[in-house]
């Protein structure tokens, strides 16, 4: 039987090609119909494929056509549906298609509506391309789509030139990451003469592995990683992509681009698997992302730029879960924070509708009663995130402490203890946030509290089906789903018992982020601002964002803009292609004047010329005859 | 010397008279006659070739310089015609800012 795979991936194309052509003259309520009816659809037709699936979990393969053919090699645009494809397709349509419906009335009086649901379509189709594809090639088209989407959805409000920058300052650092990406597939077609995803795991994992450095290859693609999934050093443009509307920092900034790093390393996990080398360098950028974009969220007083570090530091971990060879438990992780974090965005969101668009804390507070839904669906998926049991994010949560100290494959105390300071530093700022912004007193001004409103159904209705996936998504097991295609790593005999007390550890720990946030901010919030004096040094470079903006100013553009400058504007354009033309052309013109000369007017010197330049052709003929 | 080297020298001496006329007089009229010597040098040695060949093509070729003659002096007139009544005068030197 055939099965609906290029449906799934083509709807939101229409949707875009409708949407992008004729959207803006067949009216809203037209474009809300085909913008989220078409995911919907997807979602739906995901769900056969899903059942399809069933128990086997044979993947569902469907060759689209030969994209081209060379020296005996064919390149297919072929689409794979296994159960991680699986897994990614589901959270993708599912969770896009809540914040399609959510967008309805978020974005219900921009002058934009139409095309911004063309954009978050076309995000749609090269997202389901990237997790769809069977071959690297196929991934890597989904991969480049999503950033382009990703650059027209930060950049969507292109009148502000500080947000059109922005999305340009994600798509270049995308694009050194990309470099590596591109990198890794030359050298494995190099080495294997072949771009298929199954093939490449099949030869890693085979007794003789191809003639080429597993950790070399996984590096490179860890590169493409951390650009896409905003890991250090690449991790500066995410912040900055909050300068877009905010479902769009929920669905490509939080529920799924940004996870395409960890879904592409899980998916060659042949390749890491004989690559500790590779899987090394990644725990630990992974541990070190996690953890300083935890500290720098502490300090933060935008809604949205908190959530931004969360989600830089969630995937930290999630790529700490994957250097440790628990591929299934990332891909768990980034299951749940699929739900908690994109109901955290969607719920900022409804917090900035209701304030009629501030975003700075400082200027929320006392929301609980006037926004109820929002504060309850924000509230469950912040004790999802910090990892109270026994909503989702700590099952996950959990899972990837324990296997960063039990794993076979590079578990260590030292890796755990960092992952679990990271799990208390996301408790304390995710209930900071949720304090600063529903609790305490009110802190805006008169006129602003009096307009606060809660939002219209089509968005509340959404944050609850969120926030119940965020209470309740962990009782899934996903690893256990995905161990036949990611089998979890062997368990390290010396730390075996300690399973019970990694999982009081993490327990206490979101209990202890609580508490403390009680403490600092709890009454008038004067210890924390004590605090705030007593650690100014600290606070001023976490604010600062550890100044690594300012360093890659320094070290990168400005040298760069130095020399594009002085030695490629002023020495190549102006003196050397400029120089060399204006050269020439001053050269044609003197010897024009000087001939010039000779046109006096005067009929007998003509004669003359004309007589004398015969003589010479003459004279010049008879010698040489 | 016998009568064709005769006559081509004196092909040769009108055509130079007539170049001679041309380089040095100023009346645009004497160089137009002059013209036509240059034109009768050149039609005398054809036809003195010619006939030391023994074909006509020569012959034939002087009618064509003919007519293209008569045509060429056809324009020329009228063209002195205009600008002598423009200027006042035949002297070329008159006319040297026609150069353009």
């Amino acid at each position: 039987m055939t099965h609906p795979l290029l449906a799934i991936v083509l709807l939101p194309l229409l949707g875009f090609l409708v949407n992008g052509l004729v959207g803006r003259r067949l009216g809203p309520r037209f474009v809300s119909l085909v913008g989220c009816g078409l995911p919907i659809a997807a979602f739906a037709l995901a769900v056969k494929c899903f059942v399809d699936l069933g128990a086997t979990g044979a993947p569902i393969v469907d060759r689209v056509y030969v994209w081209a053919a060379f020296d005996g090699k064919e390149f297919d645009v072929a689409l794979a549906f296994d159960r991680l494809s699986a897994v990614m397709t589901l959270i993708v349509t599912g969770v896009g298609s809540l914040i399609h419906v959510y967008s309805i009335g978020y974005m219900k009086d921009d002058r934009g509506y139409a095309r911004y649901f063309a954009y978050l379509n076309v995000f749609l189709f090269f997202m389901l391309m990237l997790v769809l594809g069977k071959s690297l090639l196929v991934m890597f088209v989904g991969w480049e789509g999503v950033g382009l989407a990703s650059y027209l959805l930060i950049g969507f409000w292109f009148e502000d030139a500080a947000k059109a920058r922005a999305g340009i300052k994600a798509f270049i650092t995308n694009r050194v990451g990309d470099a590596g990406f591109l990198l890794g597939m030359f050298v494995l077609y190099q080495a294997l003469g072949t771009l298929d995803m199954a093939t490449i795991n099949a030869a890693f994992a085979s007794a003789t592995p191809p003639a080429v450095s597993a950790s070399l290859v996984g590096i490179l693609l860890f590169i493409g990683a951390t650009g896409k999934s905003a890991q250090i050093p690449l991790h500066v443009w995410l912040p900055d992509a909050m300068a877009g509307p905010t479902p769009v920092s929920a669905l490509i900034h939080a529920a799924t681009m940004v996870t395409a790093g960890v879904y592409m390393t899980a998916r060659l996990s042949g390749i890491y698997m004989i690559a500790p080398e590779a899987s090394f360098v990644i725990a630990v950028i992974g541990v070190a992302t996690a953890f300083f974009a935890a500290t720098i969220a502490l300090v933060q007083t935008d809604i949205k730029k908190v959530l931004a570090y969360s989600t830089i530091s969630q995937l930290g971990l999630m790529f700490v879960a994957i250097g440790v060879g628990a591929y299934g438990v990332a891909v768990f992780h980034l299951y749940t924070h699929a739900f908690f974090k994109a109901c955290l965005f969607l719920g900022a969101g409804s917090v900035i509708h209701a304030l009629g668009g501030e975003q700075d804390l400082r200027k929320m507070g006392g929301l609980a009663r006037r926004i109820p839904v929002t504060f309850a669906t924000f509230a469950i998926a912040t004790a999802a995130i910090a990892g109270i049991p026994p909503l989702a994010g700590f099952f996950s949560k959990d899972e990837i402490l324990w296997f960063a100290l039990a794993s076979e494959r590079g578990g260590s105390a030292w890796l755990f203890a960092a992952a679990s300071l990271t799990a208390l530093l996301t408790a304390f700022y995710m209930f900071r946030l949720l304090w600063l912004a529903f609790l305490g007193a009110p802190r805006m001004d008169a006129e602003t509290a009096h307009h606060v409103h809660e939002s219209p159904p089509s968005m509340t209705i959404v944050l609850a089906i969120l926030a119940l996936g965020s209470a309740v998504g962990g009782f899934v097991a996903v690893p256990h789903y995905l161990e036949p295609l990611l089998p979890l790593p062997e368990i390290r005999a010396a730390v075996a018992h300690l399973e019970p007390a990694v999982i009081a550890v993490s327990v206490i720990l979101g209990f202890a982020g609580l508490a403390a946030v009680a403490y600092f901010f709890g009454g008038d919030g004067r210890r924390a601002e004590a605090a705030e004096r007593r650690f100014a040094g600290v606070h001023r470079v976490l604010s600062g964002k550890y100044y690594v903006d300012e360093l890659y100013d320094r070290l990168l553009t400005r040298p760069l803009a130095w020399v594009s400058e002085r030695v490629f504007l002023v020495l190549g354009d102006r003196v050397l292609l400029d120089g060399s033309l204006h050269g020439l052309a001053g050269l044609a013109r003197r010897t024009a004047g000087a001939f010039a000369r000779v046109q006096t007017g005067n009929l007998q010197l003509y004669v003359f010329l004309a007589l004398a330049g015969l003589v010479a052709a003459l004279a010049w003929a008879a010698l040489h005859v | 010397m016998d009568k064709t080297q005769l006559l081509v020298a004196l092909g040769v001496a009108l055509f130079a008279a007539g170049f001679v006329g041309i380089v040095v007089r100023r009346n645009a009229l004497v160089m137009l006659m002059c013209m036509e010597l240059m034109l009768n040098g050149v039609n005398l040695t054809l036809v003195s070739f010619a006939q030391r060949m023994g074909s006509t093509e020569g012959a034939v070729l002087v009618f064509l310089v003919f007519v293209v003659g008569a045509a060429e002096i056809a324009i020329a007139i009228p063209i002195l015609l205009l600008l002598a009544r423009a200027r006042r005068t035949l002297d070329v030197e008159a006319y040297a800012d026609l150069k353009g």
